[in-house]
């Protein structure tokens, strides 16, 4: 047992740190630390700052554009970016997609795509879940039929996040109605711009709009942009939900938000005192700490174990349950600091580039609005019952 | 011991439901259109709903803490945002303290013709009723009144807003708070209305030297908190009485998805884990429901035991809320999440409740407090 990182670790995180000193402008993590909306300019000129120290894609090989880091270098750099209310990387080109390519993607398509999600020419979106396809994903029934050198597909996804910014989408598509569902399942590559594709916007509690329904009809899709062998699909997804999961327990979020927590239980007042005194409040920021500080080792558990070679599997479906309830659970406690005030909900002030005053404080209303809109870390990405189920499977048996 | 509705409880109950299912526009609300609706308004004040929060002697046919409870956990069952709880707090400070000439405005609010607020809220107060920094001085035979008043619900829309302000001593001290009524259109009365999170508007007031009639004292000066603890003990029991309706309609929400949404070839509602969860939420919305109880039956107890079930009340429906809240989206999955499904409005408007008259933990600290007393 060994909590300490090595020299060399300690010595990129201080690179990093330097980086971010010089190159995060204070515009944008301004914007992070209010919880205002970012544009698409705003990640695409962070991605390609990163880009120019090629850690944009850190975990990627260096023979793709990355850094070839390990999990706890990629752990280091989570860590470092959210203290500091760096931009999220888009994940959908950078964490999925990538990784899909290079393990199942043609020596051609890998060519082709992967230089242009690391330049930022394509935006990527995910088209997983279906309205009748949830937890149950298998039983998705947007449907792709061979036509010559095309496949045409027809059916409706959901919950796209930041689909309206998307010029492509990878898609999980039926190919085959007969046999078990998982079986007739393929990903495939589709062009946003391509004709019969729809777009609306779903606002959600938090009043925002960042998800999205896309709908097909008869959308035209060159073969070529079949990813791995028709009807495999499902394994592609699998792939995908258990190796790409190194961040799922959120510690770096999860640092940030309770740094904000405490900032906001200093400022606001109970009393006559700040309300971070307040015997009953402290002690409730305590135990979300104490359950933080642990869950930050168990993390650095799978990290590590990661960073050996072994494939985490039921601990990524477990960092998922705690990270996700430690955060929902610091949002709440943050949106209560804010007493009244958490009640003004002028969703302009949250748009990027808004004059709009703030009513209150200016962290009172992102803090009621992120406590609505993480609602979505327990149920997205597999949900939590979805993660519970898996867990006991592998303790309990079927 | 008798926990049924009187008949008339009962017809108003009755009433106010079929009334709201009506009138009540949720897509209205949602998209903000206007805060609440005027028809509806009216319709209330037509079906005495206005007046079945006075007694007799103020005007009205009702008054008590069950009148209060069926009348709000109706509006909540409906996620109507129509003012009223303002009404029970401006109405009832003005029905207790004023002057005849200050009573008869009650006529006009009972008839659904004027609007009401109460500007008490402060920054930096939270949900300490004794924390007023808004001063009023005395002019001649008048009052010049100055300071800030934080989320004013109704604010924008009432004609009148009960003020409170400081007459003397110090910020946070029981004595020294007296109460005024003033019209919104007084000079130096500033207003930024605004939507607030869970329907309805709420106004940030700047008083910059409003200058008062000696008649716009809303009772005796400098004692003014004992009427404002009473009558936010009655708007207690109102609010948590409509978190309990809300409640009760994200419950049928959830139990209605359950039973449709089929997910790995059978309705959700077949699954044990969520089951169990179900049950849950029902076994903590029946405690809420006899905490509201316990409240309504204490409104007229000495201070100490009605102040000590106020904090009871609103802890232990504030700490449902949350549940219910959380729950119902978890079982909902996305769909629970967004503004075209009914439970997302439900769901922000009952979040919200905590956010009024103070959150659970709050009054987990007051209680510990009173009890220790």
């Amino acid at each position: 047992m060994d909590l300490t990182y090595t020299d060399a670790q300690e010595a990129f995180r201080d690179d990093l740190r330097t980086f971010l000193d010089q190159r995060l402008p204070k515009r944008l993590s301004d914007k992070v630390r209010l919880g205002q909306h970012l544009t698409k300019e705003d990640y695409e000129s962070w991605h390609a700052a990163l880009q120019e120290r090629n850690w944009l894609a850190g975990h990627w090989p260096e023979a793709h554009g990355g850094s070839g880091w390990d999990a706890v270098e990629r752990h280091i750099f989570e860590e470092e970016t959210t203290r500091a209310h760096a931009p999220r990387i888009i994940p959908f080109g950078i964490a999925m997609l990538g990784p899909v390519l290079m393990k199942f993607g043609s020596d051609e398509q890998k060519a082709h795509w992967l230089p242009r999600i690391l330049d930022g020419t394509d935006w990527w979106c995910q088209g997983y879940s279906e309205p009748g396809a949830g937890s149950d994903l298998a039983s998705l029934k947007t449907t792709a039929e061979r036509d010559g050198d095309h496949y045409v597909v027809n059916g409706q996804k959901t919950w796209t996040t930041l689909a309206q910014y998307a010029d492509h989408i990878f898609c999980l598509v039926r190919t085959r109605k007969e046999g078990k569902p998982q079986e007739g399942i393929s990903f495939l590559l589709i062009d946003m711009d391509d004709p019969g594709i729809e777009v609306r916007p779903i606002v959600l509690i938090d009043g925002g709009a960042e998800v999205n329904e896309v709908f097909f009809k008869d959308v035209r899709v060159p073969a070529g942009n079949l990813v791995g062998e028709e009807n495999q699909g499902w394994t592609i997804a699998k792939y995908l939900l258990t190796h790409e999961r190194t961040n799922i327990a959120g510690v770096g979020f999860a640092n940030q938000a309770l740094a904000n927590l405490r900032r906001i239980a200093g400022l606001e007042m109970q009393h006559g005192r700040p309300l971070i005194e307040d015997p009953l409040f402290a002690a409730e920021i305590a135990k979300l700490e104490i359950a933080l500080m642990a869950m930050a080792t168990t993390n650095l558990r799978v990290v590590s174990a990661a960073a050996e070679g072994s494939a985490p599997g039921v601990e990524s479906s477990m960092l998922k349950v705690k990270g996700t309830v430690i955060r929902q659970e610091i949002n709440d406690l943050t949106r209560l600091a804010c007493g009244p005030y958490a009640m003004p909900f002028v969703s302009e002030a949250l748009e990027a580039g808004s004059n709009v005053e703030p009513v209150g404080p200016d962290y009172a209303m992102p803090a009621t609005a992120d406590y609505f809109n993480n609602r979505k870390l327990s149920i997205y990405g597999g949900s939590n019952e979805v993660q519970k189920s898996i867990i006991a499977k592998t303790m309990l048996g079927a | 011991m008798n926990f049924d509705l009187t008949d008339e409880r009962q017809m108003l109950s009755d009433g106010l439901r079929r009334l709201l299912a009506d009138k009540t526009d949720l897509k209205a609300i949602v998209e903000g259109d206007r805060a609440w609706s005027t028809e509806s308004w009216a319709a209330l004040a037509e079906m005495g709903v206005i007046g079945a929060l006075f007694t007799e002697e103020e005007g009205g046919f009702g008054g008590a803490g069950f009148d209060l409870m069926v009348v709000f956990e109706e509006m909540g069952r409906a996620g109507a945002p129509e003012p009223l709880l303002e009404v029970v707090l401006a109405g009832g400070l003005i029905a207790e303290l004023g002057s005849e000439a200050q009573r008869a405005h009650l006529e006009e609010v009972i008839g659904g013709g004027l609007q009401l607020a109460f500007a008490h809220g402060e920054a930096g107060a939270r949900y300490d009723l004794e924390h007023v920094a808004t001063e009023a001085r005395r002019s001649g035979d008048g009052w010049v009144l100055s300071g800030h008043k934080a989320v004013v619900t109704n604010g924008g829309d009432a004609d009148w807003l009960v003020v409170s302000a400081r007459t003397s001593g110090k910020v946070g001290e029981r004595d020294g708070i007296s109460l005024f009524l003033v019209p919104r259109d007084a000079d130096g009365l500033t207003l930024r209305d605004y939507p607030l999170a869970g329907g309805g508007r709420g106004a940030e007031i700047d008083l910059r030297d409003v200058s008062l009639p000696a008649e716009a004292l809303l009772g005796e000066a400098d004692h003014g908190l004992e009427a404002i603890e009473r009558q936010n003990a009655r708007a207690t029991c109102a609010l948590t009485a409509e978190a309990l309706g809300l409640m009760e309609r994200a419950k049928d929400l959830t139990i209605d998805y359950l039973s449709q949404r089929k997910q790995f070839g059978q309705p959700l509602a077949r699954f044990q884990a969520l089951q169990h969860r179900m049950s849950e939420m029902l076994i903590e919305i029946e405690q809420a429901r006899s905490a509201v109880i316990n409240l309504a039956g204490h409104l007229d107890a000495p201070r100490a035991e009605r102040e000590m079930h106020v904090s009871a009340t609103k802890q232990l429906v504030g700490q449902t809320a949350k549940l219910v809240v959380e729950e119902a989206i978890q079982m909902h999955g996305g769909i629970g999440m967004t503004m075209e499904y009914d439970l997302g409005h439900f769901a922000r408007r009952l979040t919200m409740t905590e956010h009024r008259l103070g959150d659970a933990l709050y009054h987990l600290g007051r209680f510990s407090r009173l009890r220790a007393a």
